[in-house]
This record gives C-alpha cells, sequence and structure tokens, in this order.
C-alpha cells in the first residue's frame, strides 16, 4: 500500500503476541486524518492490545503501522511518542509521586507543526479542567477517578499531539462525569485532532464517533458509522453484550 | 564530656560518608531496579584517582573534581555497555555487579598495590579548632559539611527540577514515561552516574579518615547496603537518617563495645526491620 495522505494510522495485518499467546490475529484497519474513530468489543477482545501495540510497547511481530505514511513499527515507545501520538491510557496512570502541575509539565513538549496547531500550554490546560487548576498541588494519587482521568487526558494533551489514543476513558466514573468526558472529546475533535477511542461505553462511542470498529478475539467483525451500528442489534448482541 | 562531643562529630562524618555511597545506590535501585554490587569499589577507586592526583602535586580539590568525573564517565561506560544489555534480567544484573566488584577491586591492586594508604589533605583542612577544652579536627566537620551539602542538592534536583520529576515519574511507571516521549534510558544513565560520582566523591573525602586498603569495597558495599536497609530502598531521604544512625552506632559501639560493633550495628538493622520491614522511609513492597 502506498502513501494515503488522508490517513493518519494505518494498522496493516499486525500479529501481536504476550508470551505464546497470539493476541492480534492479523488485524488491519485505519483512521482518517481529524477524525474520531471509536473502537468497540468485549473485556479481552484486544483493544488495549491494539493501543500498545501502536505506542510501541508490546511491538507486533508481524505487519506494519503506518503513521503519516512512515513506518513506525518496532520503534521505541518514547520515539513513536515523538512524531505526535499521546496516549490516554486505561486505568489513567497518573504519576502518584508528581504533583498534579508536575504531571502535567514533565512531558510538556512544542507541538511538531507550530504553523498549523495551537499549542497547548499549561493555562489552556486549566481552564479546560478548572479542577485541576484548584488541586494543582495536590499529588497525583490524591484526586478523584474523575480528576484522574482530566489529567491524564491534559497529560497527553500538554505533549501537543496530533492524533490521541484514548483507553476507555469513561471507565469506572459517575455517569455526570461521563457526560463531561463526551464534552471534553468533542471539544478535541473540533480542534482538529485525530483521535482513536477504545470504549466499553457503546453510547458515548456512538455519540463522538465518525466511524465504529468492532473487535473480538484479535480481530476487527465490524466496522461502519454510528448510525448503523445503533439500528444493528445482531452485532450489538453477538459482540457487545449491549 | 569532650570525648563524647567529639565522638559524635566522628560518627557524624562517618555517617555522612556512608550517606553519599548509600544515597546512591539507592537511587540506582529505586530508578534502574538494581543492586549495584560494584558500588564499593567505585568508591575505593575514587579514593585512590584522588590519592594519586593528589600525590602529583595536583591540588585537593581538583584532584576530587577529576575523581568524580572519572567514576561518572566510566559508570556510564558501564552502564551502556554492560547494564543496559540487561534491563528486566534482574538476577543477571547482580551478577554482572558481582563479578565488577571483583574485577574493578583487582584492577585497584594491581594499579595501586595492597599496602594500606591515605589520602593527605591541605593544612588548613589538617588542623583542630577548639571550642573551650575541646579540640575539633577540622576535616570533619569539612565532610559533614560537604555531606549536608550533598543532601541539600539532592533535595534540590529531585523536587525542583524537571530531571528530578522526570526520574520520580520513572520509578513510578517507567513504561509510561515512555509514551510520553520521554527516553527513560537517558534517565538511567544519568542517575547511574550520579551514583558512581557520589561513590567516587566519598571515595575522595573518606580517604583521609578512613585510608584505603584492599578489601575495603566489601566493607563498604555491606555497611551502605546496611544503611540502605535501615532507610529504604529507593530514597536517599531513608540513606542520609540510615547513614547517621550507622555511623553513630559504629563509632560508639568502637568506644565502648570495640569487639561488638558490627554486631550493634545489625542489631539497629534487625530492629528496624521489626518495627518497619521496608525501612524507615520506604514505601513497602511493590510500591
Ligand atoms: N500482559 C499480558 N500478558 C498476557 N496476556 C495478556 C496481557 N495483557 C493482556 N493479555 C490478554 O490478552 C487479551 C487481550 O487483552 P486486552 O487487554 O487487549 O483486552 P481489552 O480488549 O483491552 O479488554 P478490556 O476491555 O478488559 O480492557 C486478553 O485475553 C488478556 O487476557
Ligand atoms: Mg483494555
Amino acid at each position: 500500500m502506498g502513501e494515503v495522505p488522508w490517513l493518519v494510522l494505518t494498522v496493516e495485518k499486525i500479529k501481536t503476541y504476550y508470551g505464546n499467546s497470539y493476541i492480534l490475529q492479523e488485524l488491519s484497519f485505519a483512521v482518517e486524518k481529524g477524525k474520531c474513530v471509536a473502537l468497540l468489543g468485549r473485556n479481552g477482545a484486544g483493544k488495549t492490545t491494539t493501543i500498545h501495540s501502536i505506542m510501541g510497547l508490546v511491538p507486533p511481530r508481524e505487519g506494519r503501522i503506518l503513521y503519516e505514511g512512515q513506518p513506525i513499527t518496532g520503534l521505541p515507545p518514547y520515539r513513536i511518542a515523538k512524531r505526535g501520538i499521546g496516549l490516554v491510557p486505561q486505568g489513567r496512570r497518573i504519576f502518584p509521586s508528581l504533583t498534579v502541575r508536575e504531571n502535567l509539565l514533565m512531558p510538556a513538549r512544542p507541538p511538531r507543526n507550530p504553523e498549523q496547531r495551537k499549542a497547548w500550554t499549561l493555562e489552556e490546560i486549566y481552564n479546560l479542567f478548572p479542577a485541576l487548576k484548584e488541586r494543582e498541588n495536590n499529588m497525583g494519587n490524591e484526586l478523584s477517578g474523575g480528576q484522574q482521568q482530566m489529567l491524564a487526558i491534559g497529560r497527553a494533551l500538554m505533549t501537543n499531539p496530533d492524533f490521541l489514543l484514548m483507553d476507555e476513558p469513561s471507565e469506572g466514573l459517575a455517569p455526570v462525569i461521563i457526560e463531561q468526558v463526551e464534552e471534553i472529546i468533542k471539544t478535541l475533535k473540533q480542534t482538529g485532532l485525530s483521535i482513536l477511542l477504545v470504549e466499553q461505553n457503546f453510547y458515548l462511542a456512538c455519540n463522538v464517533a465518525d466511524e465504529v470498529l468492532v473487535m473480538n478475539k484479535g480481530q476487527i467483525v465490524w466496522q461502519g458509522s454510528p448510525e448503523e451500528l445503533l439500528k444493528n442489534e445482531d452485532v450489538q448482541r453477538d459482540y457487545l453484550g449491549v | 564530656m569532650s570525648i563524647f562531643l567529639v565522638q559524635i562529630l566522628t560518627g557524624l562524618a562517618y555517617g555522612m560518608l556512608l550517606f553519599m555511597i548509600a544515597a546512591g545506590l539507592s537511587i540506582i535501585f529505586g530508578l534502574l531496579n538494581v543492586i549495584n554490587l560494584a558500588h564499593g569499589a567505585l568508591f575505593l577507586i575514587g579514593g585512590y584517582v584522588t590519592l594519586s592526583l593528589v600525590n602529583n602535586y595536583l591540588n585537593f580539590w581538583l584532584s576530587l573534581l577529576v575523581a568524580i568525573v572519572v567514576m561518572a564517565l566510566l559508570s556510564v561506560i558501564i552502564e551502556r555497555f554492560l547494564l543496559d544489555k540487561m534491563y528486566g534480567q534482574e538476577f543477571e544484573q547482580v551478577l554482572l555487579t558481582f563479578g565488577l566488584m571483583f574485577f574493578l577491586a583487582d584492577v585497584a591492586k594491581w594499579i595501586w598495590g595492597t599496602s594500606p594508604q591515605s589520602i593527605p589533605v591541605p593544612d588548613y583542612l589538617a588542623s583542630s579548632f577548639s571550642v573551650g577544652v575541646v579540640s575539633f579536627p577540622v576535616y570533619r566537620v569539612f565532610v559533614v559539611l560537604v555531606g549536608c551539602l550533598v543532601a541539600v542538592v539532592m533535595w534540590y534536583l529531585e523536587t525542583k527540577t524537571r530531571i528530578g520529576a522526570v526520574i520520580r515519574a520513572g520509578v513510578d511507571d517507567r513504561e509510561m514515561l515512555g509514551a510520553l516521549g520521554i527516553n527513560f534510558k537517558v534517565a538511567f544513565t544519568g542517575v547511574f552516574a550520579f551514583g558512581a560520582a557520589l561513590a567516587g566523591l566519598a571515595g575522595g573525602l573518606g580517604g583521609p579518615i578512613l585510608g584505603l586498603y584492599t578489601g575495603m569495597e566489601g566493607d563498604i558495599l555491606i555497611l551502605s547496603l546496611v544503611v540502605v536497609v535501615i532507610g529504604g530502598l529507593g530514597t536517599w531521604k531513608g540513606s542520609f537518617v540510615g547513614a547517621i544512625l550507622v555511623g553513630m552506632a559504629d563509632t560508639f559501639g568502637q568506644m565502648w563495645f570495640p569487639s561488638f560493633s558490627m554486631a550493634i550495628i545489625f542489631i539497629i538493622m534487625g530492629l528496624v526491620l521489626l518495627i518497619k520491614p521496608s525501612g524507615l522511609f520506604g514505601k513497602g513492597v511493590g510500591a
């Protein structure tokens, strides 16, 4: 496959293993620039493994991953991140030994294309998440679950990514907070950020995504628009348990 | 009473030397998950390098500085070319550093011989000053001040700088640090070199008090491991307190129970472990 300028990410037949367990089984999909693609699937379907394969944390043994047309397979995670990919990991993984402010400033990096994109600054993150400003001197582990999620998103934004990987940002949060997460994702989309959103929350995903991928046992088993998925009860029942 | 005050100073100075060694050992473990058993040998070589330079008419301060730089460079080579191949294989790394200890100690024997030596210090540091009837050696006061200065510098680096934040984050979750675009291997090398530089500094500063002798690398390693266990793995603050405890216990032990002083140190370690198994400042297993 040659370069396709409107794709930010192309995953081509990747095979990822944990030891001998074969998890991602020739997985392929693509994400268009500026779009939000949701990746859905049951527990253990391989969603986090997909995110970790892209990020280089669990490199695929076979297949290719292209970011903005360039292969990134096999690069160490820090190089992949520096290409402009941000990670909001499952379970948030806030650094407990750092204050809120340090969690945001420590990984801060200017954007790679400053003429195209406005840089995120500490002030703007605090404007987006006022609760973080109030708690800026608290340690990372002294926050509520919702605040930690905001911090995880803010921390990824401080690296000024062009492409954001979000792994279950609504996990374990109260419904009001989930609504906030939804609003934030919509706001981020408006800034032109491309997003790959992993979710178990079917409705959140359908509300924000432009396209939905359904995953089962390490493969994409269904692909379509949120409207199509909302109508397709077979897929909902068989793969999502809705 | 006066002997008591002098002994406190002796214990403090000894404690500060142990602190500089143990702090390096402890922060290296905290970030890299490696117990560097060659750390005592780095101390010894730091001392010998200082000695050689001083004997060749280099100023004491410059000699110390060169020893620090040499130890930092040597440790960068060790970390980049040996340890780096084995991250994640803790047992192999321990064996490697164990072997390195013997190797470095043999190299030291080969270059500097086996007879005990001492580092001469400038006259103004070799004198004593009196408070009332008590006379205190200036050099020990100087060592205590350097130890405190090192503690302040470490506190500043850890809490006030971005490098400190990167290192704390790396101790928390190294994988996440990489995913945020930070090459933690650079931090690994930096922390390892910083620890080795401290060991070299301690060797140069300790030479005039403790002397330099064959086999010293093992004695120093064991004492600094005790300090790290008492203070808690991965925390230099724990090393600071632990080192003062051990320095005092050793000094007063030798005065009051000369044949029993090492046992006293291990009894203290045992008591601390009974009360707080992770050490005085330790975060507990798996934290
Ligand atoms: N570190 C690991 N070692 C071995 N197997 C693993 C590891 N991590 C995940 N797995 C296995 O890989 C499979 C896919 O896991 P993955 O975490 O990608 O699922 P997921 O879709 O993200 O699930 P969830 O919705 O629960 O987060 C599961 O069967 C899981 O048990
Ligand atoms: Mg997951």
